[in-house]
């Protein structure tokens, strides 16, 4: 290639340098709200045509099904329950991750905690009055929980194994007990353990149903939004988190601390397990926490670790989910494509995140000369 | 010198997010010359130089290489305009030696022929002066033999243009010389070289002509010979500025840390500390001086009780003869138990026996200030955490060398950065956040800490606003031993006598102060007394005012030249 070609080809490379992307530095409170909002109602809207598409009706009348799936008459209280549910197991997990240690393990701990609750409940439910029977149910699932919190934990701190690995592997563990448990409790061989077997669990509040659980679930948002924010443990968390040589330069003890909050978190686990068994449920399975576990992840983070925040990440996603399962119900679709409906959202809401770190500028000036 | 032009920059621009690295830069280049791209951390040098190395790409403006517009969108882009550039990190493989690494990564069609490259590497050493092994493997290196593979790196691939970014700021005064020789060779075999430096005594001794870079903005290009280093600083700076670091004589000096015997091995198994020995008088600034990765860190973290040690012993003193005991440091239990042992006396110099006192009344004489230490106390820091060594009550700062990653956490913003050092105060569960404010608002006014509020995280911060945050909480307890790694790295002309002033400040206060630094010119300006550090082992202490730049870069490598000897004798 001679000089003059070379010069030709490279004022051709100029030209093709169109779409640039940079770090955004800043964003004002209300671009990220518009982000965000832009990216729900792409959802909503790309979800209506993919319905339109199969099923016909007209997209009001999807949306609506899927206000009315969510918030309808004799849903509210299921969608503030699921909310309850999915907030408490998203709260577990967000000590550990503010200390940078990515416990992928809240679905196992959460099943250690419910298969706890359900062998207290199996063994005495026909024994104890409730006022002994739920402190025993609440106890051992906050061991049990705590448990499993703890050994990936002392492993990390002590021999620096990694803790995605291990904290996923614990779940597998957590799903063979309760399969142990199914065998053992149920002769008949089905797959899950019901009321039959288990009694009533916790008695309603006021007679309400699910009441206990929202209020259980309500008060330790709060406590815990206090926690990491304005306490001293709270504070160590996020130093340990951000930086662990800064941590050890101030004299804090890296090991305690990763021990300390893998246990809040496991024994956090713990309490959803109890909750979903003894307050909901009341039976137990290898899904009873429903993958609930791992969606935690997602409001954790899409809350950037702040409780109060993920109020409004598990809203959506509840919201989302119960509108999506809605839809195919009514539609007569399969669970599938709720899951698909689920997808696209998760899709956008998490896609968005993009465009708030990052700006994209595309070099028109450049196009025209071509 | 020949003016033909090699390459030239035309109105170039470059932004990342909010801040304006470059702005409309021109800037020509001959064949055959030595130019220094002069300028303050932050003013865009490197940027610059990477946006003609093709690691970035401009925003605007224009590259032309022998008069023909160009873009380089990659570095292999740029080595097909003949242009190298040594960066300031290695870009090498340890496992490798020197020729392979050199070789690596070439795709010219032929075949894999070591022998043929070794040949072809040790003609350009030979034509230009290098001293290189070209089969010894990297990590046998010293630093400046690694920036030497790098030189070759660019020039077998042919660069007619050689960009080096610091190329000094590893080297001891003996290496400058060196390097600077293989430039001039280079220089006259018509290559173009540019220098980027913010040294300017560096700059005067090799540079034809100096282009200087403010806020990322080109103010002017000079020719060397017709300018000075005064000059040359108020284009950096914008402003006269007077380049003198004020020493005050060291008033009643006092042994305030003795360092006896350290030893000390890495993860690695490497020995980092080598039989130190050393003592740190108040109202002193002691330097430590050295090659990068010496034991400097390992010394200063040792101390502060964040390294293990495999022996010896850190002593503190706390100068206590002849003053009152008080609570602030011991309890009333301790108090008793030293006097039983003896140690205290009344102001008459009669003995204190507390035996049969009821405890309000030694509580009386210790408030009174009626009992006095005999001796100054000594204590052993070895094996005591960063929380132990507080808790004796012993004010020990350190402004360690990884700002960001260490001293603070960059997410945080500056109050709950204040609070790292006393969040524990106090019985409550809950943290205070009142007093860390007062004192970063405290901080931030006595320091001009530039900053949009004290809720910004102080990653936001600019390199010289961190290290002002960073050593601002260190002295704010009063320490009696300041340790200070590398505190101007990387700060601005004015930062820097900021933090040269401060450390002055502290020294009178009585504080012994250990600063250790890369500049020979600064240690040699600032300090008191210089210990050298040569491969974990302190090759010497010398007097600041009477010793030479040259005496300590002998020093800074000279168990390396001894053990050699030591190995030529035995052969």
């Amino acid at each position: 290639m001679n000089k003059e070609e070379k010069a030709v080809n490279s004022e051709k490379k100029q030209r093709l340098q169109w779409i640039h992307i940079t770090k955004r530095d800043n964003i004002t409170f209300w671009q990220g709200i518009l982000i965000r909002a832009i990216a729900i109602l792409a959802a909503l809207v790309l979800c209506a045509i993919i319905t339109v598409i199969f099923t016909g009706a007209n997209p009001i009348s999807v949306y609506a099904t899927m206000i009315k799936g969510a918030f309808g008459k004799g849903r509210l209280l299921v969608t503030i329950h699921s909310l309850a549910i999915l907030l408490c197991i998203s709260l577990a997990v967000t000590p550990a991750f503010r200390m940078r240690f990515w416990n992928i393990g809240a679905e196992g701990q959460a099943l250690v905690g419910g298969l706890a609750t359900a062998i207290v409940m199996y063994n005495f439910h026909d024994k104890l009055p409730a006022g002994a029977l739920v402190p025993l149910m609440l106890v051992s699932a906050l061991l049990a929980g705590a448990a499993w919190g703890i050994i990936p934990a002392i492993f990390k701190a002590q021999w620096r194994t990694n803790e995605t690995l291990f904290t996923l592997m614990m779940n597998y563990v957590a799903i063979q007990l309760v399969k142990y448990f199914l065998k053992v409790a149920d002769k008949t061989g089905s797959n899950t353990v019901g009321p039959s077997l288990l009694g009533d669990g916790i008695p309603n509040l006021f007679g309400v149903q699910y009441l206990f659980n929202i209020v259980v679930v309500a008060v330790l948002t709060g406590l815990l939004y206090i926690y990491l924010r304005y306490s001293k443990h709270g504070y160590e968390i996020s130093v340990v988190g951000e930086s662990e040589n800064t941590a050890r330069y101030v004299g804090i003890n890296v090991k305690k601390v990763i021990v300390r909050t893998m246990i809040l978190s496991g024994l956090l686990c713990g309490l959803t397990g109890f909750l979903i068994v003894g307050g909901a449920a009341h039976t137990i399975s290898e899904n009873s926490i429903g993958g609930q576990g791992f969606t935690a992840i997602m409001v954790s983070w899409l809350g950037k670790f702040n409780p109060l925040y993920m109020v409004l990440t598990a809203l959506l996603l509840v919201f989302m989910g119960r509108g999506a399962d809605e839809i195919s119900t009514i539609f007569g679709l399969t669970k599938s494509f709720s899951d698909i409906m689920t997808g696209i959202i998760l899709f956008f809401i998490i896609g968005c995140e993009f465009f708030i770190r990052y700006k994209i500028h595309i070099n028109r000036r450049k196009k025209e000369e071509v | 010198m020949n003016k033909q032009v090699a390459i030239e920059l035309k109105g170039i621009s470059k932004h990342f997010g909010s801040i304006q690295a470059n702005r409309n830069v021109d800037l020509t280049v001959y064949r055959g010359e030595i130019l220094s791209i002069l300028g303050e951390n932050g003013s865009g040098k490197t940027t610059l130089m990477n946006m003609i190395a093709g690691i970035y790409y401009p925003d605007a403006g224009e590259i032309f290489i022998d008069g023909k517009p160009v873009a380089i969108q990659s570095p292999k882009d740029a080595f097909d305009h003949k242009i190298g550039m040594i960066h300031q990190h290695f870009k090498l493989i340890d496992v490798f030696n020197a020729t392979e690494n050199i070789v690596l990564g070439i795709e010219d069609g032929g075949k894999y022929n070591l022998a043929k490259a070794e040949e072809a590497v040790r003609e350009i050493t030979e034509k230009y002066g290098f001293e290189i092994n070209p089969q010894k493997k990297i990590y046998d290196m010293a630093v400046s033999e690694k920036q030497t593979v790098e030189i070759l790196k660019v020039l077998y691939r042919g660069a007619d243009i050689l960009i080096l970014d610091e190329p000094t700021a590893v080297l001891t005064p003996q290496e400058i010389k060196k390097l600077f020789n293989v430039l001039r060779a280079m220089r006259a075999d018509g290559k173009s070289i540019i220098i980027i430096t913010h040294k300017l005594n560096e700059v005067m001794e090799i540079s034809d002509r100096v282009a200087v870079l403010r806020k990322g903005e080109h103010i002017g290009t000079v020719e060397t010979k017709d300018t000075t280093e005064q000059q040359l600083t108020e284009m950096m700076v914008g402003r006269k500025i007077v380049l003198n670091i004020d020493r005050t004589q060291v008033e009643n000096p006092a042994d305030r840390l003795l360092v006896v015997d350290l030893n000390c091995t890495n993860q690695e198994g490497a020995k980092v500390l080598d039989h130190i020995s050393f003592t740190a008088r108040s109202g002193e600034i002691l330097g430590i001086a050295g090659i990068a990765g010496s034991g400097q860190r390992e010394l200063l973290e040792a101390i502060a009780g964040l390294q293990p040690l495999d022996s010896g012993e850190i002593v503190f003193i706390r100068p206590k003869k002849n003053l009152p005991v008080s609570f602030y440091h011991k309890t009333l239990k301790e108090v008793k138990h030293l006097a039983a042992e003896g140690k205290f006396h009344y102001e008459d110099g009669t003995p204190v026996d507390l035996s049969g006192k009821k405890n309000g009344e030694i509580k009386k004489l210790v408030n009174d200030g009626k009992i006095l230490f005999n001796e100054d106390e000594v204590m052993s820091l070895r094996d005591k955490t960063p929380l132990q060594i507080r808790e004796l009550g012993v004010r020990l700062s350190f402004v360690p060398e990884d700002r960001l990653g260490m001293g603070l956490v960059g997410n945080m913003d500056l109050i709950d950065n204040m609070m790292l050092r006393s969040y524990r105060k106090g019985n409550s569960i809950l943290v205070n956040r009142k007093p860390p404010e007062t004192l970063a608002d405290q901080i931030v006014k006595s320091l001009e800490v530039v900053t949009p509020d004290l809720h910004t995280p102080v990653r936001k911060l600019s390199g010289g606003n961190v290290q002002k945050v960073l050593v601002g909480r260190e002295i704010s307890s009063a320490p009696k031993v300041l340790m200070a790694a590398y505190p101007v790295r990387g700060l601005d002309i004015n930062s820097s006598y900021l933090i040269y002033n401060l450390l002055n400040k502290q020294k009178e206060d009585g504080t012994a102060v250990i600063f250790v630094g890369e500049d020979l010119d600064v240690l040699l300006g600032l300090c008191d007394r210089i210990l050298v550090l040569c491969g974990g082992k302190v090759s010497g202490v010398v007097d600041a005012r009477s010793a030479t730049k040259e005496e300590i870069g002998l020093l800074m490598t000279k168990s390396k030249q001894t053990t050699e000897q030591e190995v030529s004798a035995h052969e």
